[in-house]
C-alpha cells in the first residue's frame, strides 16, 4: 500500500479547485472514499499516514467533514486562497447540479425504478465506505499505540457506534481521550 | 401524501425571520461534530414543527436528493433553503434561501477547522498536536468502518434485503482489493436496481 512520502503538490490554485470539483462529481452518498482514492493513491498530495491524520482532524470538528477535510488539504498548500479554492471546488459545480436536480425530482420521485436504482447505489456507497476503512488500517502499523491496541480501539469504536448506536460525540471524546492520553505519554 | 415538492406551503418570511434562520444554523453548525446530518433531528423540529416553513415531505426530499446527487451530503441544508424560499415567493427567494442556509451551516464551522488547521499546522511538531493526530487514528478507522455498516444495515429483512448486502460485501471487496474507478461500481449498482435485480 502506498506508505511511501507523496510525490506531487497541486500545481496551482486553479489545479486545487478543479481536482477538487472532479473530486466532488464522483462522490454520490459520500465524497470521502473518492478523496482517498484520488488524493493518496492516483494523485499522490498526500501519504495515508497524512490522510488519517487529517481526516482525524476534519471529524473532530463541528461541520461537513469532506468540506473542512478539502479546506485543511487546500491550506496545507498554499494557505488561505488554498483552502477557499478547495472549499469552493468541493461546492460549486455540485450545488448547482442538486439544485437542478431538486427541479426536476418532483417528478421522478415517485418512479420505482429511481427508487430502487438508488437503493442500489446506496449498497454500493456502504461498500466504499467500508472499504475505505480497511485500506486506512495498514496506516496504523507505525502508530505508537502499538498495532495491537490500535486496532482493539477501533474495534471498540466500531462496536460502540454500529453495534450499541451511541451518540458520536460521547465515543469520540471518550475513547479519543484514552488513546490520545496514552499516546502523548508514549511520544516524549 | 405523495413525496413530492409541488406540493409548496404558502408562508411569508420577512426579514426577522431570515434572520432567525441564519442564526439558527450558525448554531447548529457548532453543534454539528460528526457532519451537518448529525443535528438532522433539531432541524426536523425547528423547520417543520416549530416554524411551519417546510412540509414533511419537503423535508425528506431534501435529504434524499442531496444524497443521491453527486456531492458532499452537506448540500441538503442548500435543498432545504431553497424550498423554505419556494414556500415564501418563488426562485428569488428559493436563492435566498439557498445563501442564508448554507452561509449559517458553513461560516462557524469553516471558520473554525480554518484556524484549527492553521494552528495545527504550524505547531505540528509539539507533542500534543502529534498525540492527538495519532492517537484519534485508530478511532476514526473504527467509525467508518461503523459508518457503511450502519448504511448497509438500513435494509434489515435479510429475506429481501440480502441482494443488496451481497453488493455491499462485493464493492467492499472490490475497491478494497483493486483499482477499479469507483464510477463504474455506482453505476452498476444504478443499474442493477433499476432493473429490480438487488
Amino acid at each position: 500500500m502506498s506508505t511511501e512520502a507523496p510525490g506531487q503538490r497541486p500545481k496551482s490554485l486553479a489545479d486545487l479547485y478543479i481536482s477538487f470539483t472532479l473530486l466532488a462529481l464522483q462522490g454520490f452518498g459520500g465524497v470521502l472514499a473518492v478523496v482517498q482514492r484520488e488524493l493518496v493513491e492516483k494523485k499522490r498530495w498526500m501519504t495515508m499516514e497524512e490522510f488519517v491524520e487529517d481526516w482525524a482532524v476534519a471529524q473532530i470538528l463541528p461541520g461537513p467533514n469532506v468540506v473542512n477535510l478539502s479546506l485543511m488539504i487546500g491550506h496545507r498548500h498554499f494557505g488561505f486562497g488554498g483552502a477557499m479554492a478547495a472549499l469552493a471546488g468541493m461546492l460549486s459545480v455540485p450545488l448547482l447540479i442538486v439544485l437542478a436536480l431538486a427541479v426536476v425530482y418532483a417528478q421522478f420521485s415517485q418512479h420505482p425504478e429511481v427508487v430502487s436504482a438508488l437503493r442500489g447505489m446506496g449498497a454500493v456507497t456502504a461498500g466504499l465506505i467500508i472499504a475505505t476503512g480497511l485500506k486506512l488500517v495498514p496506516a496504523l502499523k507505525n502508530n505508537p499505540l502499538g498495532r495491537p491496541t490500535a486496532l482493539l480501539f477501533s474495534a471498540l469504536c466500531f462496536v460502540g457506534i454500529a453495534y450499541f448506536r451511541l451518540p458520536l460525540a460521547y465515543v469520540l471524546f471518550s475513547l479519543g481521550a484514552i488513546t490520545c492520553i496514552i499516546v502523548y505519554r508514549k511520544l516524549k | 401524501m405523495p413525496d413530492t415538492l409541488n406540493n409548496v406551503l404558502h408562508i411569508s418570511m420577512n426579514w426577522h425571520d431570515w434572520l432567525q434562520l441564519f442564526l439558527h444554523y450558525m448554531m447548529l453548525s457548532l453543534l454539528s461534530i460528526g457532519g451537518a446530518i448529525s443535528t438532522l433531528p433539531d432541524m426536523h423540529r425547528y423547520l417543520v414543527a416549530q416554524q411551519g416553513w417546510l412540509s414533511d415531505a419537503q423535508f425528506n426530499a431534501s435529504v434524499s436528493i442531496a444524497q443521491a446527487a453527486p456531492g458532499p451530503n452537506v448540500l441538503f441544508i442548500a435543498l432545504m433553503g431553497w424550498n423554505v424560499g419556494m414556500n415564501a415567493g418563488g426562485m428569488w427567494t428559493g436563492l435566498l434561501g439557498v445563501v442564508v442556509a448554507m452561509t449559517g451551516i458553513l461560516l462557524p464551522s469553516t471558520t473554525l477547522t480554518y484556524v484549527a488547521a492553521s494552528w495545527g499546522h504550524a505547531n505540528r511538531e509539539l507533542r500534543s498536536v502529534r498525540a492527538f493526530k495519532l492517537g484519534m487514528a485508530p478511532i476514526v478507522i473504527g467509525l467508518l468502518l461503523a459508518t457503511g455498516w450502519i448504511m448497509a444495515a438500513s435494509h434489515d429483512q435479510a429475506s429481501k434485503d440480502w441482494p443488496l448486502w451481497l453488493m455491499t460485501v462485493v464493492c467492499t471487496i472490490v475497491v478494497w482489493r483493486t483499482r477499479l474507478h469507483l464510477l463504474w461500481l455506482l453505476a452498476g449498482g444504478a443499474a442493477l436496481g433499476w432493473f429490480g435485480l438487488i
